[in-house]
């Protein structure tokens, strides 16, 4: 039964959770705006994504022998640096309108994982009604 | 969950920038303040930002940090005199002190603060709206 939830759910979930990380990145950046020796940070969405997923491709560690230990990149692994355009005499590289931009579009994509599952869950709904 | 952390974060950088916008206005409404002597004058006082990490030291690599206050130092800016013979301030040889604070890089400086204010409210206002969506998810 929650097998069947979690296929009618899909990506969804992972990518809202995923979307919070992002914003919560994002909003670190712009409170730093002015902080000196700051180093604007982000998400890869797309290999992060791929990686909570588990698709191949992702930065997760591969086991060739039964025996090895199970390996997970840590969270901080996903977060890079972003490369500054132009970065401030005071070493901060944050730029606060990419960020908000940013931040918009993290935003909007955050708001269409719930519609998703807002609809998935109002299908499911229907199905266990029977109507 | 990690909506939450947003807005301590926001919140920090709220606190830092208007520690910064208080710290301009009182320049500015010292900037005339007279003194007999060139230690007694006001000087321009400035905030240091610091990235602030919460909790124990080994998360701190993967936290994301908020904005903290470290201190407010004050400018080492030579005073600016002037030789007003009449004003009741000035010393022996008719010599007033000012605080050496430029008006116009002050406002430039709350101008910048003001719009990092803007946008971290931006951020906070963003983020409840999404929560409250969050929590509405699957009523109907």
């Amino acid at each position: 039964m929650s097998k069947l939830i979690d296929a009618a759910f899909g990506i969804h979930p992972k990518a809202l959770a995923l979307g919070a990380r992002r914003l919560e990145v994002l909003a670190a950046n712009m409170a730093n705006a002015d902080t000196p020796g700051y180093k604007a940070r982000d998400i890869d969405f797309r290999s992060a994504l791929r990686e909570a997923t588990g698709a191949a491709g992702g930065g997760r560690l591969e086991r060739t022998h039964e025996r090895h230990l199970a390996g997970r990149a840590a969270a901080s692994e996903q977060l890079k640096y972003r490369v500054p355009n132009q970065p401030a005499l005071d070493g901060n590289t944050v730029d606060a309108e990419l960020e908000q931009t940013a931040f918009a579009e993290a935003a909007v994509r955050y708001q269409a994982s719930l519609d998703f599952l807002a609809s998935r869950i109002d299908g499911l709904r229907k199905a266990l009604r029977g109507e | 969950m990690s909506l939450f952390r947003i807005f301590d974060i926001a919140g920090s950088a709220l606190s830092a920038q208007s520690t910064r916008l208080n710290t301009v206005a009182s320049n500015m409404a010292n900037a005339d303040v007279a003194s007999s002597t060139a230690e007694g004058v006001y000087r321009s006082r400035q905030p240091v930002f610091a990235a602030l990490l919460r909790g124990e030291r080994g998360a701190a690599k993967d936290q994301l940090p908020g904005v903290q206050v470290l201190g407010i130092v004050e400018a080492e800016r030579p005073p600016r005199v002037e030789h007003i013979p009449g004003h009741p301030l000035a010393d022996e040889n008719g010599y007033v002190y000012f605080p050496g604070i430029s008006t116009v890089e002050e406002m430039a400086n709350m101008i910048s603060a003001s719009r990092s204010y803007q946008n971290n409210v931006e951020v906070a206002s963003t983020v409840k709206q999404l929560m409250l969506r969050t929590l509405q998810l699957g009523q109907r």
